[in-house]
């Protein structure tokens, strides 16, 4: 569990980041945190492994104060894979670089190589072993990333903008990867700006503007709610316009699902039809 | 990072900062050498204080002194290291000589920084681009170097944001012995090379398709010419650098220890 207790952060430079954010995010929670550039986002995130330290207020993992142990303590529990996977390969092989923070974390070499077996199956990265992660391409690399952090199994997992980047077929895997690891009962957080993928993975949604949680809850309700979005600068799902720009239905206007949209239009065709 | 904040520029205007680079530049070489020239300490004392008006009148104090805390552990280094081994070298015996000839290598080193820090503080990418390039430098030197300068900021960043990375994989950097702590940079280092030369990579591709270099004679907007200010510099720059080559040469420098037991034998 993550608490943040009215954390306020400023920058060495001077740019207050954070003003005064409270929230909690329970075991096996599902949130994406969204807003525009600026809006502290990442720096809210970077406070939830020990990266940050709050300027003022209290951020508690699972109980213990983020400000007394250090990063490498709380990483153990929390798993951060960063938005560029070029700023944390650096390994000869992939093999190397998915077992870089089981070596730092201390685990036993054949606990190691089971680790790195499980890893690299479960993103499909098996045959690039022994390749140099450098010769992989984008969405590789970023895989390789995502399984260099999941190797030591954190019970919370957070992903700053894992949709970057990347085409339609690797955003689904990625979604079934997530929806998966939640079934698992992982924590996991996502920091994103893709108002489609989040409105397909439906998870808490956190808007943040200016340092400052905005609104908090489901993706049904915060994405549906444009004048808050716009707040944020987040334009709704498509599927979410297209019920705006069609009063004329007179239909509970709260969608972000397009299965649920269709099960919507054929009610209403099929009573159309009867007229 | 403080350090290189510390040599970051940041647009402001003061009399320093509207002198010409090339005269500056020829301060800070002049600073330099001097410097080297001198390993007593009351020179060298003279060369640091000198130099405080213009930090003063260019109104970068803060900065500056942000770049001389970030080198103040390098100096303390240096001042230990030299008063280590002069007291071994004389076989484990302490003079006071020694005390005052490891400061004077101590604040020769700060005097390096001080000078550069001032002229990286005062002088603008651009401006030092265009200097070059009046200078008769190659334009592809010139945009190389200036290039150089500008990403240094940025370098910066990214090296904190691999850093992050690394340390959320459980890497800790302040662990281990000496040559553990240096290893410890290797995942740093290697992300921060390989990112370096990809850009540069993009950044000529970039260029070339904006057809750099296709025009061999370039024209510039602001064209560099001295003023009186400069010449002023320049002056001080040059009488410092003869004065101190006619001292060296023909006067013999105290130290601090004969100057006091002189002084005390007048009265």
């Amino acid at each position: 569990m993550i608490e943040v207790r009215d954390v306020y952060f400023t920058y060495p430079s001077g740019v207050e980041a954070l003003k005064g954010v409270s929230l909690t995010i329970k075991d096996g929670e599902f949130v994406s945190i969204m807003g525009e550039n600026g809006a502290g986002k990442t720096t809210l995130v970077k406070h939830f492994n020990g990266l940050l330290k709050p300027t003022k207020g209290t951020v508690l993992v699972n109980g213990i104060d983020t400000k007394k142990v250090s990063v490498a303590t709380l990483a153990r529990k929390v798993g951060f894979v960063f938005q560029n996977p070029d700023h944390q390969l650096f390994s000869e092989t992939v093999e190397d670089e998915v077992a870089f923070a089981l070596r730092n974390f201390g685990f036993s070499e054949d606990v190691i190589k089971r680790r790195v077996e499980w890893a690299l199956n479960l993103l499909g990265l098996s045959q690039y072993r022994k390749t140099s992660p450098f010769m992989l391409s984008g969405g590789e690399r970023k895989r390789v990333a995502l399984a260099s952090v999941l190797a030591w199994d954190p019970e919370i997992l957070i992903l700053d903008e894992p949709t970057i980047g990347q085409d339609y077929l690797q955003k689904e895997t990625l979604r079934q990867f997530i929806m998966q690891l939640r079934e698992q009962g992982k924590t996991i957080i996502i920091v994103t700006h893709d108002v489609e993928f989040v409105a397909e993975c439906n998870p808490r949604v956190i808007l943040m503007r200016d340092g400052r949680i905005i609104a908090d809850g489901e993706a049904k309700k915060v994405l549906t709610d444009s004048e808050t979005l716009s707040k944020a600068s987040i334009i709704p799902p498509q599927i979410t316009q297209v019920f705006f720009q069609l009063p004329e239905l007179n239909v509970n206007s709260g969608i972000i699902d397009i299965y649920e949209a269709r099960s919507v239009l054929i009610k209403v065709l099929r009573k159309g039809i009867k007229n | 990072m403080s350090f290189f904040d510390g040599l970051k520029f940041r647009k402001i205007s003061s009399p320093i900062h509207n002198l010409d680079p090339r005269v500056k530049f020829i301060y800070a070489c002049v600073i330099f050498v001097v410097a080297i020239i001198f390993w007593e300490l009351i020179p060298l004392i003279g060369l640091f204080l000198i130099q405080i008006p213009l930090v003063q009148i260019a109104r970068v104090r803060k900065e500056w002194a942000r770049s001389m805390r970030g080198a103040a552990i390098l100096a303390l280094i240096i001042f230990f290291t030299n008063l280590i081994f002069s007291f071994l070298g004389a076989g484990s015996t302490f003079r006071i000589s020694f005390l005052e000839y490891a400061l004077a290598m101590m604040l020769r080193f700060l005097v390096l920084v001080e000078a550069f820090s001032i002229f990286f503080l005062t002088t603008s990418p651009d401006h030092l681009g265009l200097a070059l390039e009046q200078s008769r430098v190659p334009y592809e030197f010139c945009f190389a170097f200036t290039t150089a300068i500008r990403f240094v900021p940025v370098l910066a960043g990214e090296a904190q944001t691999i850093i992050d990375a690394q340390k959320a994989r459980g890497l800790e950097l302040e662990k281990g012995s000496f040559f553990k702590r240096v290893r410890n940079y290797i995942p740093i280092l290697i992300p921060l090379i390989v990112s370096a030369i990809r850009r540069s990579l993009e950044l000529a591709e970039a260029m070339e398709s904006r057809a750099w270099g296709a025009v061999k004679k370039r024209t510039n907007l602001y064209e560099l010419k001295f003023k009186a200010g400069d010449y002023i510099l320049g002056a001080v720059a040059l009488s410092i650098l003869a004065i101190s080559i006619y001292v060296r040469l023909c006067l013999k420098v105290p130290t601090i220890e004969e100057l006091l037991a002189f002084l005390i034998s007048k009265i």
